[in-house]
């Protein structure tokens, strides 16, 4: 199996690979790269996202081609893709995170900052926080409910159709803490630093 | 429900680690990868090195040692000291460190906080403030405490929430190292003055500290070296006892 992370200068990406690595113990081929090529032959896509949902649309888009072959494995070739943090907010028509910046459009909705209560609740919303797994998931398999997962984000995506919905998390209000729709996977927490379940789930995207 | 986080601190001199856990089966007492992964493997929520290398020569060191620590440890490194430019924190980042803390440098020039944060995301960004009480202010202190700027840290607090900062980790130098208890009302004061988590530091002596750190200084993460280092608690007896006070916690 091949696996590619996608590496299109969002920021650090050492904890994603690390913890791919870390799972496959070299029995998959990982890549990391913005190669077109080596992304189409690829039998699934980690698409990771640090900093802002601007800056990362930006990256992206910087690379000529990835927005395009991001889009024939996603939509036409139906592969398996696990987005992380911004990485799945990206999925999204639209991100208001600096400014109104266009998102891939693969589950439509908006990114909208967490609405704080009026100082009441700190963000980033930084820590572990327990996730309230709402749809039978693959890559929640063997993963109990109300499990912590680590977070740190200040903005959450709020997809139209609440179906692609698979978890939910408390903080301010119940935001989205993973999407799965066919098949886009995405987790807002970062599995590669949520110790050993994180790990599960990273094993359950591997497996699937 | 979002809980607070228990965080070791290792200081690492040089590659090794200065203060240690006295444990009898460790074979390498000195090794950072080795202590960290004991911390982890125990519970803790996030991992902070200290590094308190003097020389510049031997800078390097703590490169390898995160870059080993991020393969062997699956919850968020911070790394801290002696981080003086955007460069320093995107060679941390790229070696495995999640989290990058800033000290003397982003009293300077809060610039560096600045452009690191748009370059990486405020959620790498931590701003180390180090303060000591001066009649009924506190004062910012740089270069491991040494150095006196006579900031005020509230004001100092709230223009690093400004620039950029994810989470002030705030020490009090009068209590650091004393057994004390944190400085409850710096914590406090500073918590209800920025928007973004704060971090207590500075005298844990008891679990009791951890918890008026929490409820009484509205700290959102708890940091600590001695208690855990010299094994009179463990990261998981902590948490325990956190929890039996009503705290929520990841256990």
């Amino acid at each position: 199996m091949n696996i590619t992370i996608v590496d299109y200068n969002s920021g650090n990406i050492s904890s994603v690979v690390n913890s791919f690595k870390e799972v496959t113990q070299n029995k998959v081929n990982i890549e990391v790269t913005s190669n077109l090529k080596k992304i189409k032959s690829s039998d699934k896509v980690i698409l990771p996202g640090q900093g802002s949902f601007k800056s990362c649309v930006d990256a992206l888009n910087n690379i000529n081609g990835l927005a395009e072959s991001l889009n024939e494995f996603v939509i036409n070739n139906k592969k398996p893709l696990l987005g992380i943090c911004v990485g799945l907010q990206m999925f999204a028509d639209i991100g208001y995170e600096e400014t109104e910046t266009k998102g891939l459009g693969w589950i439509s909705g908006k990114v909208s900052k967490i609405d704080n209560q009026n100082g009441k609740y700190k963000l980033p919303h930084i820590g572990w926080n327990q996730i309230n797994i709402i749809k039978e998931s693959e890559i929640f398999k063997d993963i109990e409910n109300n499990s912590h997962m680590y977070f740190v984000h200040s903005y959450e995506f709020v997809p139209n159709d609440k179906n692609v919905i698979s978890s939910t998390t408390d903080y301010s209000s119940s935001i989205v803490s993973s999407v799965e729709k066919e098949n886009i996977f995405g987790t807002q927490f970062h599995p590669e630093k949520s110790d050993k379940i994180g790990l599960k789930i990273i094993d359950n995207f591997i497996n699937l | 429900m979002l809980t607070n986080r228990i965080i070791p601190c290792l200081d690492v001199k040089n590659g090794r680690v200065v203060k240690g856990i006295n444990f009898v089966d460790l074979k390498d007492a000195g090794d950072p990868v080795e202590q960290a992964k004991i911390y982890s493997d125990g519970g803790a929520d996030e991992i902070c090195f200290l590094d308190i290398t003097a020389s510049n020569e031997n800078r390097d060191t703590i490169y390898k040692v995160v870059e080993k620590t991020s393969k062997k440890c699956f919850v968020p490194l911070t790394v801290g000291g002696g981080v003086r430019s955007v460069d320093d924190i995107n060679r941390l980042l790229n070696c495995g460190a999640d989290k990058v803390s800033i000290n003397t440098a982003a009293v300077q020039n809060s610039e560096v906080v600045f452009e690191s944060s748009k370059k990486f995301g405020s959620q790498c960004i931590v701003v180390a403030i180090d303060a000591k009480k001066n009649a009924d202010k506190w004062e910012i202190f740089t270069h491991g405490g040494r150095n006196n700027t006579e900031i005020n840290a509230l004001e100092f607090a709230k223009k690093m929430e400004n620039s950029g900062a994810g989470e002030l980790l705030v020490t009090s130098m009068d209590r650091d190292g004393t057994q004390v208890g944190y400085d409850i009302d710096l914590m406090s004061k500073i918590s209800s003055k920025v928007n973004i988590p704060v971090i207590a530091s500075g005298g844990v002596g008891n679990l009791d500290h951890l918890v008026d750190g929490i409820k009484l200084g509205n700290a959102s993460a708890v940091l600590a070296a001695s208690i855990f280092h010299y094994g009179k608690y463990s990261v998981k007896e902590a948490k325990e006892y956190l929890n039996s006070k009503g705290i929520p916690v990841r256990i």
